[in-house]
């Protein structure tokens, strides 16, 4: 089985946000680490590759500085890393990563591409379903378990109160939740391996397929007016009521918060 | 000449700070307080590989270099400093020195098993009458046919009970030079636990590191087999004193760890903690005791790096080795020390850790060689 696993190098936001005076990310000012779901997207395909055996290929789209985070995963037990850059690639919004991905996936054989739910820098959860429909993959987000199957993925796909188990055929594309699994930690002998292996290098004319109109800033129909923070969900309310109270309950939070 | 480090060793430093954090902080205190053996954490770190760091692969370790080792240490440290004399006394003092003088057959029986954390080492030569002055030793080894014989005592001995293989210093041997001097010959010895004859004496209860298991050993007619025998007969003591050589990088790094982490909960606190209406930190007195504690460290951190890189590329590093350990043991204390003081009353209870901190560093000015045989043997090469 051939798994690519797509990362994203993120800046770490666990000690709060930090945006320049002109609105973006101020990334110098923030440590740069793996993203979260997709650690757990690649922690899920070591763990297919050690049940069933696979070739794990890493891929991430960013500046030469993204090395990094391929060497990490590699140092984790990825087999192979690519690195996407190039300046005309740069200030891309989903649309236009998508794009660039999915023409940098179509050189490559796989059966299952396994991308994080979302990146925590900018939040949208749009470039894994965006890769599969570029690659025309059936796609299953918001993983919380993935089992294979013969040709088959068995995957649980969360919601905020129960799990759908659904089946597809590989090839097909899996966005993973970081709740899926702890992600091992590196060891001392991989990391040096890591350093020791070639990362590929691709630019603009390695990718397959695709337009220049829909790469980079200038294809990026996305223009983003501010950045902020992102404010929290709170954790809700639950109530034990029968039918008829929990109507009335509801109607009167509706009625209070001007809903109706 | 660079004084960074390349992209390999800082992923390195964060794979250790990471775990050392999420493993190894929350369970510091409760390993303090029951002087229980970490068992849990030295599992995970046999997972990880991280007690077999130095060795190469081909004898079951992860191929890494003595710097790579040493910020392990340095880094578990930080946060407990039992932690890191385990990994320390294991690596340096069992795995090292089988590496070094081991025959082939030794490398294959012994190495492989330790570096993959497989089983557990340790090292043997201070006894009651023998501390710095190692030619006090009693312990003895006798050939008796296929097996030597050892008969004998050794005390403080790190990862005792708790280790699979030790690494036995005894004497063989009794010789007079011209003017009619004896003189001890010493051997070492690779020793199973479970060898008969062989058993455990007090555990010792500590001021600090007391998680760390420290026994006394005894050799009662212990047998152990003829090819158990470490390096050529008769050579014991230099192997002993190379073997400590890279021991005391060990633990100068041990030290470079207690006083950083000290330092980093000095500054948070510091931050925090107001009084007359602001915090200590923004007071002279607070900011001068940390640049002093901040300078000394860096030195401290640089002689340490200096050694472990003499390690990896010279033959004899004593001296480098022997500076280190005597600057980042009296700078870890010192700092502790000073520490434990911006802390005021909150840093003498037991909930803090730095009270711990300062327990922990008393060690390193002692074990391993006190800082007085570390000024020996610097001031033997300056003044030669």
């Amino acid at each position: 089985m051939k798994i690519v696993v797509c990362i994203k190098q993120v800046p770490d936001t666990k000690g709060g946000v930090k945006f320049n005076p002109d609105g973006t990310l101020d990334r110098a000012a923030m440590l740069s680490i793996m993203n979260p779901d997709d650690k757990a997207g690649l922690e899920a395909a070591l763990r297919l590759k050690e049940q069933y055996g696979a070739e794990v290929t890493v891929l991430t789209m960013g500046l030469p500085k993204a090395d990094e985070v391929l060497r990490e995963a590699m140092a984790m037990g990825a087999d192979k890393g690519i690195l996407v850059t190039d300046r005309v690639l740069g200030g891309a919004d989903t649309w236009a990563t998508s794009t660039t991905i999915a023409g940098a996936i179509r050189n490559l054989e796989y059966d299952l591409i396994i991308t994080g739910r979302q990146a925590i820098d900018g939040d949208t959860a749009q470039v894994g379903p965006q890769i599969a429909e570029h690659l025309k993959l059936p796609v299953i987000s918001y993983a919380q378990d993935i089992k294979v199957d013969g040709e088959y993925v068995i995957v649980q796909r969360q919601y905020e109160d129960r799990y759908h188990e659904v089946k597809a055929k590989m090839p097909c594309l899996i966005t993973a939740l970081s709740e899926l699994n702890q992600p091992r930690y590196m060891t001392p002998g991989g990391i040096f391996d890591a350093y020791e292996k070639e990362v590929t290098v691709w630019g603009r004319a390695d990718l397959k397929d695709v337009d220049d109109s829909d790469l980079g800033l200038k294809g990026s129909p996305t223009k983003i007016a501010k950045a902020s923070d992102k404010v929290r969900k709170g954790a809700g309310e639950k109530v034990a009521l029968d039918t008829d109270e929990a109507v009335a309950y509801l109607m009167g939070k509706f009625k209070e918060k001007h809903i109706i | 000449m660079d004084f960074s480090l390349d992209k390999k060793h800082e992923m390195a430093r964060s794979l250790f700070k990471d775990f050392a954090e999420n493993e190894v902080k929350p369970l510091a205190q409760e390993v303090d307080e029951t002087e229980e053996f970490p068992w849990e954490t030295v599992k995970k770190m046999q997972k990880l590989g991280f007690l077999g760091i130095p060795v190469p692969k081909e004898y079951g370790g992860q191929g890494c270099d003595p710097l790579t080792y040493i910020m392990c240490v340095e880094e578990l440290s930080k946060v407990c400093g039992t932690t890191g004399v385990i990994v320390s006394a294991h690596t340096s003092l069992c795995v090292d020195p089988i590496l070094t003088y081991g025959t082939e057959e030794q490398k294959q029986k012994y190495v492989k098993p330790l570096a993959s954390g497989e089983l557990l080492g340790a090292f043997a030569l201070t006894e009651p009458g023998a501390g710095t002055d190692a030619q006090g030793a009693q312990t003895k080894a006798v050939l008796d046919g296929d097996e030597w014989v050892l008969n004998g005592s050794k005390c403080f001995i790190t990862n005792g009970k708790v280790a699979d293989v030790y690494i036995v210093i005894a004497i063989t041997s009794i010789t007079e030079d011209k003017k009619g001097r004896k003189k001890k010959n010493f051997s070492a010895f690779i020793v199973e636990k479970g060898a008969p004859g062989f058993s455990f004496g007090t555990k010792e209860k500590k001021m600090g590191i007391r998680g760390s298991s420290t026994y006394e050993l005894i050799f009662e007619d212990c047998r152990i087999p003829k090819e158990n025998l470490l390096g050529p007969e008769g050579k014991g003591f230099p192997i002993a004193m190379h073997t400590l050589d890279g021991g005391r990088i060990g633990i100068a790094a041990q030290a470079l760890g207690i006083a950083e982490g000290a330092l980093d909960r000095a500054v948070a606190y510091t931050k925090e903690r107001k009084q007359f209406g602001r915090s200590i930190a923004a007071q002279q007195n607070t900011q001068f005791k940390i640049a002093d504690m901040a300078t000394r460290i860096e030195a401290a951190k640089l002689l340490v790096y200096k050694a472990a890189m003499a390690k990896a590329t010279q033959k004899s590093y004593s001296v480098e080795a022997a500076q280190a350990k005597l600057f980042a043991a009296e700078t870890a204390m010192a700092v502790t020390t000073e520490v434990v003081q911006l802390f005021g009353g909150y840093g003498y209870i037991r909930e803090y850790d730095v009270e711990r901190m300062m327990r922990d560093a008393k060690i390193t000015e002692i074990y391993e060689g006190t800082s007085e045989v570390q000024r020996m043997v610097i001031s033997g090469a300056v003044l030669k």
